[in-house]
């Protein structure tokens, strides 16, 4: 079979525009071959060249005394927890495939962010995911369709998770219209290793053998970077055959192997091939090397007879890694990979003319300076549209809805709703350290082999984020470090996961610019690095773009397990504080979306320096060992949070919240930032005061935890009541009747 | 100083519970656990037998079918043999029906879905080597995390599992009545774990190594692992 000839159409066909074709020509002094346009193609697109975003990425804090390994230097940050432990942890969305494949595209951007993570040297311990559909409510066509995405994905996340043994112990999971036809699948996971184990991937040593370890190349995912940096369209069906086909089993192995093989001496450069496969893990690790690498086609183990080397050089099989070992230490590899029954060759070389060249046998394909290739990428400095800040809400035009059926309502809105249908078919406790399950403000892991208590969260309100980007992004980064304050902890790093629509649109690039300064602020009063992070842009079907959907994901450390903290009540006559002032604001919030069908107003203020002292303060108390329960308020208000608090031990609560003068529906059902509940022991009460007190912070007793299973909340005048176990019943429901009928 | 009892977990590629096994049985006094690959073909030596749970050879074809060709089995079935105490939990269950060291066979759950959460169980019967420090009809909470976890076998053998009291555990409520809403995957009669003939292997689905550790959510495994220290220990006296 011949190559076709270089044609206009076929450089458009590949994403290139006219003055990237230009820079290709210029590059090598020469038209490429049909292989080097391919490799082009997908080393330049978005999804692998960050060309739209990179700009805006540079203004994230990276940097701190406990960052070992910065953002963006490798495959993912890594982080010094003390006593010669680290982290390495990072989140990738994987929305594309998800959209036209669910099931493959969910558990292939799983086994992805895994291969990130061991490629760094570190044992993969836990994952998290950030899911966001179209409304799964109703009959309609649009509905089913959501419903079979998400559970698709949801299936596809438990097929690679549960089979290769790493707990999913946290996530969060969002119902809104913008995500229709359009889902995001963001996927976390975080490795631990001792500080002499981090492992590089680059090319060193001229005259190093190059390895291709793991499974064979297939016509799978070919030029899937590229598909992923176009938007999703009604043909998109037809770019099935760029989602790639998992092998959880095959990861496992590998995984092992890989880390076997990496407690030796014999490794001097190892990366996987993720997006753009061999090309990007050639390239790149010559790039980061300062060296060259040349391999032959020819030697990769391979699937299926009769690839043409364009087709191996662009496949994104999963399940492979590229290794640089040290000369004369080649036998190691042979041992290790032959013992856990896996492909392995000996490719090529390292070589020290800083081009990457692929042979197929005798003849060259590509040859490529390796870092033009990497490094010399276009960069867009994309114009962002004016923004209006969104009119704050007018409460004469929001009638008040009776608080005593809104609840009920908003608990079983499956944005609010229990998600114990999807974790359940997670594996949430192999590998034994979950100590706190999903479904609380934040995970709670313990690293057994480093004796380190770890915390997890994810988080984003992108509705928030839709009204003013800026703002929302910051409340994304707070959340995240209130959920950790709550489980006892201290945040260490954080990883983003930006999705968002085409950034030619400058409204879409005007939010991404937008968020990035939100959680670049957010960072700074935090005193956390970004550490890492993936950009998906293009997200956007026929209906328009998504809502603006920067994810945070936040890790943090618990010092002594006496202070881990959880949400539920733990015993009748326990004392209820809330912690952080109840405002007036209505805007943005789940109350106005789900009850009064409005996604409008101002989202609630934040202010870093009132949320970090209440963060602060409540770390202080739950140290004093005076916290029996902690939980933030987020969606849904007050009302939602006590109710949360009040399952899991079959308790009520009955609360006096004063507030005379306001709304009941506002006092209930609002969003105002920097809230945490906490309950703690009648004998405690003085002495929490006083330390609250000292802390300077807004609190109040607010009520006690009840022996009754019944929740009722006084404002005003106006008194509530209802049967816990009522609310419970909805609360669990709600996404099982939708998903099973 | 006890004697030390030396405990082998089979590792299978696709075996993921096996550290966690590991990690449990270290947690008790006198006892050394080792991870034992599955290419070996001895295991002389060792007190009792791990198999742990996992998705062995990726559970194609069947869970556990591919398993029980392992170079390991052959030792595995001299050692049940010859009195050895054989655990197999979750894929270890799986793989011990598959190569007829238990009878019956596990299907998938009933409602199609894995399903991972804590479940109680109430012990059937107590006079076992895996239930010895427990009481007949005491209520466990042990996580179950599975997809093909319903316990299938035809009436006969059903009927021998009873009249020799070979069923050691089924699923209950938390006041330990054993009725169709406490059964997580549609295993016949509630079953959730059985022993052999002769008492000395023993399969369950549910995770006993998960609940070894008052900060993971309970400590109601370590019944099961203390029963069989404590044979063996006697055995050994």
């Amino acid at each position: 079979m011949s190559n076709p000839a270089i044609t206009p159409e076929l450089i458009a066909k590949h994403g290139l525009s006219p003055e990237e074709y230009e820079k290709v020509l210029s590059i090598l002094g020469r038209e490429p071959s049909f292989e080097e346009l391919g490799v082009f193609s997908v080393m330049w697109s978005e999804h692998c060249s960050y060309k739209n975003s990179r700009p805006e990425l540079r203004k994230f804090p990276t940097t701190g005394p406990s960052v070992l390994v910065k953002a963006g230097e490798e495959n993912a940050g890594v982080i010094d927890i003390g006593d010669g432990w680290a982290v390495a942890f990072k989140i990738e969305s994987h929305n594309h495939p998800s959209a036209v494949e669910p099931f493959q595209g969910a558990a292939t951007g799983v086994g992805g962010i895994i291969r990130d993570i061991f490629t760094m040297g570190a044992r993969p311990v836990f994952l998290m995911d950030s899911l966001r559909f179209g409304s799964i409510e109703g009959d309609s066509e649009q509905a089913r369709t959501n419903r079979r995405l998400f559970a698709g994905v949801v299936a596809g996340i438990a097929h690679y998770g549960n089979c290769i043994g790493l707990p999913t112990v946290a996530g969060e999971v969002y119902f809104d219209e913008s995500y229709s036809g359009n889902p995001l699948v963001n996927a976390f996971c975080l490795g631990i290793l001792r500080h002499e184990q981090i492992a590089r991937g680059a090319a060193e040593g001229v005259g190093n053998p190059v390895f291709y370890v793991g499974a064979e190349t297939g016509r799978d995912g070919l030029a899937g970077a590229a598909f992923a940096s176009r938007e999703l369209t009604e043909e998109s069906k037809a770019d099935r055959p760029a989602v790639q086909v998992g092998d959880p089993f095959r990861e496992k192995l590998l995984l092992e192997a890989c880390l076997e093989l990496l407690a030796t001496d014999a490794v001097a450069g190892i990366q996987d091939m993720g997006a753009a496969g061999l090309t990007c893990s050639t390239c790149e690790t010559a790039s980061r090397g300062g060296t060259g690498v040349e391999i032959d086609i020819q030697l990769v183990p391979q699937r299926a007879k009769g690839q043409t080397p364009y087709e191996v050089l662009l496949s994104e099989s999963q399940e492979r890694m590229l290794v640089i070992v040290k000369k004369g230490q080649e036998d190691v590899v042979k041992r290790i990979f032959e013992k856990w029954d896996l492909p392995y060759a000996e490719i090529g070389t390292v070589t020290d003319d800083g081009m990457m060249r692929v042979r197929n046998g005798k003849d060259v394909v590509v040859e490529i300076p390796a870092r033009s290739l990497a490094d010399d990428g276009p960069l867009y400095f994309r114009e962002a549209a004016p923004f209006t800040p969104p009119a704050p809400l007018d409460l004469s035009t929001v009638p008040q809805a009776d608080p005593s059926a809104v609840l009920p309502k908003l608990l079983s809105h499956p944005s609010i709703a229990s998600k114990r249908w999807v974790w359940r078919q997670y594996d949430h406790m192999v590998r034994t350290g979950t100590a706190v399950l999903p479904g609380s403000d934040a995970a709670v892991f313990i690293v057994r082999e480093a004796n380190k208590i770890l915390a997890a969260a994810t988080d984003c309100n992108a509705v928030y984020c839709r009204l003013d980007p800026t703002v929302g992004a910051r409340i994304a980064v707070a959340e995240c470090a209130r959920n950790l304050a709550c489980s006892g902890a201290v945040p260490l790093g954080v990883t983003d996961n930006l999705n968002f629509g085409n950034p030619h649109k400058p409204e879409n690039f005007y939010q991404l610019r937008a968020a990035v300064e939100g959680i670049s602020e957010g960072c700074r009063a935090f005193g956390v690095p970004v550490t890492g992070g993936n950009v998906s842009l293009y997200n956007e079907s026929p209906a328009g773009a998504i809502d603006p959907t920067p994810t945070i994901s936040m890790v943090g450390r618990i010092d002594d397990a006496a202070h881990i903290t959880t949400q539920s009540f733990k015993e009748a006559g326990d004392q209820i504080f809330l912690i952080g002032e109840t405002g007036s604001e209505l805007g943005a919030s789940h109350y106005l979306l789900a009850i009064h069908g409005r996604k409008e107003g101002a989202p609630p203020a934040l202010d870093f320096d009132k949320e970090k002292a209440i963060h602060a303060a409540l770390l202080g108390v739950i140290r004093k060992g005076l916290v029996r329960s902690a939980h933030d308020c987020s969606e849904g208000g007050l009302a939602v949070t006590l109710t949360e608090s009040c399952f899991g031990n079959g308790l009520g609560a009955a609360i006096d919240l004063g507030a005379a003068d306001q709304r009941p529906d506002v006092v209930l059902f609002n969003e105002t930032q920097g809230r945490i509940v906490i309950s703690v022991k009648a004998s405690d009460v003085s002495a929490v005061e006083k330390e609250l007190a000292a802390s300077g912070v807004p609190f109040r007793k607010i009520g006690e935890v009840t022996a009754k299973a019944e929740l009722s909340i006084k404002t005003g005048a106006n008194s509530y009541n209802w049967k816990v176990a009522e609310l419970e019943k909805t609360f669990e429901g709600a996404i099982p009747s939708l998903m099973e009928g | 100083m006890p004697s030390v009892m030396k405990v082998a977990v089979i590792q299978f590629p696709g075996s993921n519970c096996d550290t966690d096994c590991q990690a449990a049985l270290a947690s008790f006094d006198g006892v050394k656990a080792e991870i034992v690959w599955h290419k070996e073909t001895s295991l002389a030596g060792y007190d009792a037998i791990v198999l742990p749970g996992g998705f062995s050879y990726g559970d194609y074809l069947r869970c556990g079918s591919i398993a029980r060709f392992s170079p390991i089995m052959g030792a595995v079935r001299a050692a049940a043999d010859a009195g050895v105490l054989v655990i197999g939990i979750c894929n270890g269950f799986q793989i011990l029906c598959e190569a007829g060291l238990l009878p019956g066979t596990l299907m998938r759950n009933k409602g199609l879905l894995f399903r991972c959460e804590s479940l109680h169980l109430r012990v059937e019967n107590a006079e076992s080597p895996f239930t010895s420090a427990l009481t007949n009809g005491q209520v466990l909470e042990i996580p179950i995390a599975h997809g093909e976890g319903s316990y299938v076998a035809d009436a006969e053998t059903l009927k021998q599992l009873n009249s020799n009291n070979q069923i050691l555990l089924r699923y209950c409520d938390a006041n330990g009545n054993v009725s169709p809403e406490a059964n997580p995957n549609g295993s016949l009669e509630n079953i959730a774990g059985i022993c052999s003939h002769g008492r000395n292997v023993f399969g369950l689905m549910p995770h006993p190594e998960r609940v070894c550790d008052p900060l993971l959510g309970g400590t109601d495994g370590r019944g099961i692992f203390q029963s069989m220290i404590e044979t063996v220990q006697k055995a050994k006296a």
